[in-house]
């Protein structure tokens, strides 16, 4: 049993199989890829293990325990992070406050404690603040902790993202396309952090990405989707040589970004 | 005359035309001139015709004093005297072409205000030079450089609104001040002066070392900063306190506009946490503050034998926990059926609950238990030791105890992990879903929050007025509320009081206002989207904890430069 079991999962939108008997086990502490063209299914997967999309068939094991019936909100707290393909921050509030309610489900007050003023409570609060400053010092934002996140640049607010999720204590954290519209340089720092979260935090990840260099760097499994379907798995050097892949997917002009990274 | 920008100045002339015409023909010229600022000098409704014109001319006058300031000028003047020859065909024509058969407002009053009481061509020319005038006073203000015009706009504005409230200050004024500064109507002509030149003294200094004692200011240590701050608080507490007593008899009508303010900034600062903090639209708001008042009257009133035979009646503090309980428990069961619905949706329904509240307190079948249309008399009145609430200073007391815990919910659960939950659901709430914040409860303790304060604004309203009536709980309630806190500024307590004030209060002082309430609300609002969507006094959270953070940090550095000497 993996961290994270995904199987036989099938996902319709009316007569469209948008994920369709997919089995996916995710080893504990490994980066975990999950490629294929767009519309693959691979972002409607993430929101199916989430529990924003209600799985048709199959079961989602996580912990020991099937998930796929469960609210969101529980799964999060159960120790399940995402991030977004397109940034989803909460854009009026800090870096710090950002970071803060990713700690939402590790705190305990309520309505109550911050009416009186509970001794408890300031300590928890101040207790939290200095993790979320720890959080943003590990992805390099501890300096812009006081800025509202819409006005960060980009790649930090791609960081922010992560730290937030981090925020969670996750388990399994999903990270959707962390390096899309990043430049070289970023994209690089970015492998470094996702490498430093399963070997530092012993996180386990399960990656969303495009670019061909970069997961066939960093990955430790790779799953392709293709309409929907897991057309192949393996190292990435099987999935480099898998002839499927290539005809379904490589094939379709990433072959060159391939055989670069080769 | 190269580069002259005709088309923008004879389009803005138009256009204030427009405006200025609309103005009277509704109505407000004519309504407003009965109310002088300045004794003999300038009414209302002259003033708003001449803000037309100042609003216009300037605009005109910024495209064109680009090239030369002669120009902005000269646009200015023209476009005066274009609203000046609009409004003087409109007071010429009203009675010959029997305007009045179809705009009920364009009366002989009306012709009489616009030319100023003079007949004739004597009016028309009055009218062209104070128009023509207003323009080039525009162009004037336009040109000058803005450490002049600023201080000149607000002393001017200042002296003004001193004037508009005559009937707040003449009073409250010792009686030897009041006589030089004001008449039976308006301002004196040498205490519209003063106050001009005293406001523009005021102005410059703060115009000129303002940005100096701040500084200063901020330089002070932080501990410092909080003594002071405090100490203001602390000092704004005692002259309310004080207040009442130092007034007497003299400030009734005074607390009577405060008190209704009050129950406005309660109501504000509960539904600031609802839509402001929460962000869920909610414009069924006057059904709690309907909830509170009824139950406080129902429980209290010797009225009602269906409901005195059952329980006798309670006075004000066996009833004021039942009603904040009824008004928290409808807000829940009002968040129920609207958790799953966003934006649009959750307006609608809130809508329609504020509706149904109404129409349950009107209807016939439940008069027996909640009055029907006549209302119910006889609420009970607060009372302490033997001392009961009777006139509006002493309501003035409970209220302003009521704002003080909306204030103090408001602050605590701001930067609480509540409050982080609300915003969180307010700027994107699958995510917030995501980072593991259960949304029901969420959604469910800032509506019971919300709800609860209107129930306390409604108990204290329904006891000062010692009766209530369902009209008094129309829709229009729940839009005056979301209203002030959008010109306050949303999310922002101290907002709040400003728009209650601008809001509530000054319709309140300014009876004139009451028929063209909903026409100055929505235009209000207009301007306010386009030109400060922030509010007049927005949140400024986020730019004092950097301040605060930047500045903790160059008491770093100084305190090493220091340890280096």
């Amino acid at each position: 049993m993996g961290a994270l079991d995904i199987i036989n999962v099938t996902k319709r939108f009316g007569g469209l199989v948008a994920v369709n008997d997919v089995t996916i086990i995710v080893e504990p502490q490994t980066i975990h890829s999950i490629i294929g063209p767009n519309g693959a299914g691979k972002t409607t997967l993430f929101n199916c293990i989430t529990g924003f999309y209600r799985a048709d068939e199959g079961e989602i094991i996580f912990d020991g325990e099937p998930i796929q019936y469960l609210p969101p909100d529980e799964i999060a707290r159960m120790g399940i992070a995402r991030t977004y393909q397109n940034i989803r921050l909460f854009s009026n509030l800090t870096v710090l406050e950002n970071v803060l309610v990713g700690m939402h489900s590790h705190l305990h007050s309520w309505f109550i404690e911050p009416i009186l003023g509970l001794a408890s409570y300031k300590r928890e609060e101040a207790e939290a603040r200095e993790e979320a400053m720890r959080l943003l010092e590990f992805v390099e934002l501890e300096d812009k902790a006081f800025f509202l996140s819409k006005n960060l640049p980009y790649g930090e607010q791609r960081r922010l993202e992560i730290a937030r999720a981090l925020a969670l204590k996750p388990k399994v954290l999903l990270l959707d396309e962390p390096t899309a519209g990043m430049n070289p340089r970023e994209t690089e720092e970015t492998m470094a952090l996702i490498r430093r979260l399963r070997d530092e935090r012993g996180i386990t990840i399960v990656l969303i990405e495009h670019d061909m260099k970069v997961v066939m760097n960093i990955s430790d499994v790779i799953s392709v989707l293709d309409y929907g379907q897991k057309i192949a798995e393996g190292t990435p050097l099987e999935i480099r040589t898998n002839p499927r892949v290539i005809e379904a997917y490589l094939g379709r002009g990433a072959a060159m970004g391939l055989s670069e990274a080769a | 005359m190269r580069g002259f920008p005709w088309r923008e100045t004879i389009r803005a002339g138009l256009l204030g035309s427009v405006v200025a015409l609309h103005v009277s023909l509704v109505g407000m010229v004519e309504a407003f001139s009965r109310r002088e600022i300045v004794k003999d000098v300038v009414t209302l409704g002259q003033l708003l015709l001449l803000l037309v014109v100042l609003s216009a001319g300037y605009w005109a006058a910024s495209k064109a004093s680009k090239r030369n300031k002669v120009y902005g000028l000269l646009a200015g003047l023209i476009v005066g005297v274009i609203i000046g020859l609009v409004l003087a065909a409109l007071a010429l024509s009203i009675k010959p072409l029997h305007m009045r058969q179809v705009f009920a407002n364009a009366s002989r009053g009306l012709t009489r205000v616009l030319l100023f009481n003079k007949k004739g061509l004597a009016g028309v020319a009055t009218l062209l030079a104070v128009m023509g005038g207003g323009g080039l006073v525009a162009g004037l203000l336009e040109i000058l450089p803005s450490r002049v015009r600023r201080p000149l706009l607000y002393a001017l504005t200042a002296a003004l609104t001193l004037g508009l409230l005559r009937d707040i200050f003449a009073v409250i004024l010792p009686r030897s001040i009041s006589r030089f500064f004001y008449t039976s109507s308006g301002l004196t002509v040498k205490g519209a002066v003063v106050l001009v030149v005293a406001w523009a003294l005021y102005f410059t200094a703060s115009e000129m070392w303002g940005q100096r004692v701040r500084s200063s200011l901020e330089a002070l240590p932080p501990s410092q900063q909080k003594t002071l701050r405090w100490g203001s608080y602390l000092v704004a507490l005692i002259i309310l306190l004080i207040l009442p007593p130092l007034l007497g008899e003299r400030g009734g009508y005074v607390f009577e506009v405060l008190d209704i303010v009050g129950i406005y900034i309660v109501m504000g600062l509960g539904l600031n946490i609802v839509v402001g903090f929460a962000g869920l639209l909610d414009l069924g708001y006057v059904a709690f503050f309907a909830i509170g008042a009824y139950t406080m009257a129902v429980l209290t009133t010797p009225e009602l034998p269906a409901v005195r035979q059952y329980i006798p009646p309670l006075d004000f503090w066996e009833a004021l926990p039942f009603a904040l309980l009824a008004s928290l428990l409808s807000g829940i069961i009002l968040g129920v059926p609207v958790l799953k619905t966003r934006g649009d949706y959750l307006a609608i329904i809130t809508l329609g609950f504020g509706e149904i509240i109404r129409l349950l307190v009107i209807s016939d079948a439940l008069k027996p238990i909640l009055g029907g249309a006549q209302g119910i008399t006889g609420v009970a009145r607060p009372h302490l030791l033997g001392w009961a609430a009777k006139t509006p200073q002493d309501f003035f007391y409970f209220i302003l105890v009521a704002i003080a815990i909306g204030f103090f919910i408001s602050v605590r659960l701001k930067d609480s992990r509540l409050g982080r939950a609300w915003k969180a659901i307010r700027e994107d709430e699958d995510v917030a879903i995501a980072m593991g914040i259960d949304h029901v409860a969420t959604k469910l303790t800032a509506f019971a929050t919300g709800a609860t304060l209107a129930g306390l604004s409604g108990a204290i309203f329904s006891s000062k007025l010692f009766s209530i009536a369902p009209h008094s709980f129309n829709i229009l309630i729940s839009i005056y509320v979301l209203s002030l806190l959008i010109v306050g500024g949303i999310g922002s307590l101290p907002g709040v009081v400003v728009g209650a004030f601008a809001l509530v209060g000054l319709p309140e002082l300014l009876r004139e206002f009451a028929e063209y309430r909903m026409l100055v609300y929505g235009a209000a609002l207009v301007v306010m989207m386009i030109y400060r969507p922030e509010g007049l006094w927005p949140e400024t959270l986020h730019v004092a904890e950097y301040k605060h953070h930047t500045s903790s940090t160059t008491e770093a550095t100084t305190a090493s430069a220091g340890a280096g000497k």
